[in-house]
């Protein structure tokens, strides 16, 4: 009988494979699979599900928003930053040697072409997700003008990016367009 | 361990006759936790804390599932659900007070727990088992807590379920990924409300799981004591009924008393008051901090504040904070000396006390605002903590010269035969 071939009959003692041999792999291999497969659902349930991911795009009229002022907005269910910048605070920004920086990135990288003053972040520390101080009036901007985050004391310049503190990143700018002068559309 | 003077179980009428016949329950429990079981004679009111911790998760399971049956797990309702518990559900009050204090209680008693374990140098061979499930009920234990505070869905709740998931986005790569799939979304709502319910709800029974593993492993070599030296004789032992059994209660009672005093007196004590602020997620509470017995943690997560070698800070801080707790799994093999127990050991003793020191201090830390002085003082002390369990253990148990043992846990107690005839 050729070498690893089914033998008929469980319990022949012969070399080769025993047909009850190949039943248990082929069976336990299978039910493996099953389980293996059985997970996918189980972990993916766990994930957003579609009426969370449903972006829900923002409209925000900034035409109020004069130099120096911010507002708070929300976008998937977290704040947003809309923060006109005084020219005096557009100049520290790019006085920086961007490549110096802990998360490299001009004021320029940041903001949309013609409209460097409009610095629009998501307000959520890149540390773990405290909502960073300064948007709001009257709150501590922290050493370097822009944004401080009183969880564990991260600093961010007035181009939202990351000085000093934990934090490995700067804060996050969300997809947005100007669908006119006064109006951002977020998402 | 099945000693072989270890009293015999015998059914006492004709219905406990058949039940051992049909299902040996009462023998399991006389052997267990009855006369059935002997028991160093000597042990201290420092055994007492498993059977507080014990008593512990009944009343977390007791006071929880009442909770549960008025509770309702959604953002928008579940703080109003926990307010109506304590307003209108006759005695809600008591069963959530009950609930959140029994937590800290809980807390309180696994840290002396312990805290046992490493003065007597519990986690040694042959008990490397016992110390190892006991981490990882510790670790169940903190998910649980965690998730638990999250329900009431305050400003803490809310900014905690961000903070400590917000951890996980520190892993390089998939860390952001990661924290939308624990949250089932990009920040704490319906969904990770909901999840952590679940969790909450389910975890205390796969804790109850490990003790019943964390027991049966204590009952292979039977329970240390406070000389650390090995049971010999008969004579070394007593039977837990109805010797440890009254000492043990006795303990609990003193517990209860302390437990209600907290409890009816101040049962806000340990809470924080920014929990009665609704969850609010435009607005972070100036100063968010976790429950107090996280804070020793918390300070070290907090110490790392610039990037070491290649690891960002952050990964650097949440790696020590796991590290922390993970250093204990390897405790059994750091700690090399022969003698167990610290009243043996005079340097060992020294820096048993030191570390308890160090804990202490980076859990005011902990609770402190992040300011300058409290990081610096957290880096100090996470320092030590490292130090203690990775250098000090392992050259202090291959330097330090013990005191003599007792030949016995007997002599040790009636002293040796010469004082004896002496007295
Ligand atoms: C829900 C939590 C826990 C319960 C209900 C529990 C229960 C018990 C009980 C009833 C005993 C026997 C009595 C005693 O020696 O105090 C025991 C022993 C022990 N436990 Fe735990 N325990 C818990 C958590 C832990 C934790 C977190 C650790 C360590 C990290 C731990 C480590 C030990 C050790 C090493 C012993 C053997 C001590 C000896 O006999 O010398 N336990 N536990
Ligand atoms: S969350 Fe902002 S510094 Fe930690």
């Amino acid at each position: 009988m050729a070498d690893g071939a089914i033998i008929d009959g469980a319990d022949s003692t012969d070399a080769g494979v025993r047909r009850r041999d190949f039943i248990h792999i082929a069976a336990l291999s299978l039910g493996g699979v099953g389980g293996l497969a059985a997970l996918v659902p189980l972990i993916a349930q766990m994930s957003a599900s579609d009426d969370v991911l449903a972006e829900s795009s923002t409209e925000i009229d900034i035409s109020a928003i004069a130099a120096g002022q911010a507002i708070k907005t929300i976008w998937r269910k977290q704040p947003v930053f809309v923060r006109n910048l005084t020219p005096a605070e557009v100049a520290a920004a790019q006085s920086v040697d961007a490549t110096k920086l802990r998360d490299p990135q001009s004021l320029a990288d940041r903001t949309k072409p013609g409209k460097a003053n409009w610095l629009i972040t998501m307000g959520v520390c890149t540390h773990l997700g405290c909502v960073p101080l300064g948007a709001g009036q009257g709150e501590v901007k922290g050493e370097f003008g822009g944004y401080f985050c009183p969880c564990h004391g991260s600093i961010y310049d007035t181009a939202a990016r990351i000085r000093k503190g934990p934090a490995p990143k700067n804060l996050e700018v969300p997809p947005y367009v100007f669908s006119s002068d006064t109006v951002v559309k977020i998402g | 361990m099945s000693f072989p003077w270890a009293n015999q179980y015998k059914p006492s009428n004709a219905f406990t006759s058949w039940l051992d016949e049909k299902l040996p329950l009462p023998r399991f429990v006389y052997n267990a936790i009855g006369g059935g079981y002997p028991v160093p004679r000597n042990l201290n009111y420092a055994w007492n804390f498993g059977v507080l911790a014990g008593f512990c998760l009944v009343l977390q399971i007791v006071t929880g599932v009442t909770l549960a049956m008025h509770y309702a797990a959604n953002a928008g309702v579940a703080f109003d659900s926990v307010e109506h518990i304590m307003r209108d559900v006759n005695w809600g009050w008591l069963m959530r007070y009950g609930h959140a204090n029994g937590a800290s209680a809980f807390f309180v008693v696994v840290y002396i727990h312990i805290f046992r374990g490493f003065f007597y140098s519990s986690y040694k061979a042959p008990r490397e088992m016992i110390w190892l499930l006991g981490v990882v009920i510790f670790l169940l234990m903190m998910a649980t807590a965690f998730m638990g505070y999250v329900l009431p869905w305050g400003q803490m709740s809310f900014w905690g379920a961000k903070v400590i998931t917000g951890l996980f986005s520190a892993i390089p790569l998939v860390g952001e990924p990661l924290q939308q799939w624990l949250l089932g979304g990009f920040a704490p709502d319906d969904a990770a409300l909901n999840r952590f319910y679940a969790l909450h709800f389910l975890l205390p029974f796969v804790i109850a799981g490990v003790i019943i593993l964390h027991i049966w492993a204590l009952h292979i070599p039977g329970s240390s004591n406070p000389t650390g030296i090995e049971i010999k004789t008969e004579s070394d032992t007593v039977p837990f009924h109805p010797y440890y059994t009254a000492k043990d209660g006795f303990g609990l009672g003193i517990f209860l008393l302390i437990y209600c005093a907290v409890l009816f007196f101040f049962p806000n004590a340990l809470g924080h008051p920014d929990n009665y602020i609704p969850a609010n997620p435009l607005s972070t509470p100036a100063h968010i901090v976790p429950e107090w017995y996280f804070w020793p943690f918390y300070a070290i997560l907090r110490a790392f504040t610039a990037d070491f070698l290649f690891i960002p800070a952050k990964l650097m801080g949440v790696l020590a904070m796991f590290s922390a707790i993970l250093v204990w799994f390897f405790l059994p093999w750091l700690d090399t000396s022969p003698v167990r127990s610290g009243h043996f050991r005079p340097l060992f003793r020294k820096f048993y006390w030191l570390l308890v020191i160090d804990v202490l201090v980076l859990g005011y830390c902990g609770g402190s605002p992040a300011e300058t002085k409290y990081v610096l003082i957290s880096q100090i002390g996470a320092t030590y903590y490292f130090l203690h369990f990775l250098v000090i253990l392992p050259i202090v148990s291959s330097i330090e010269k013990p005191q003599p043992l007792p030949f016995s846990i007997t002599d040790h107690v009636l002293g040796t035969d010469a004082k004896t005839v002496a007295a």
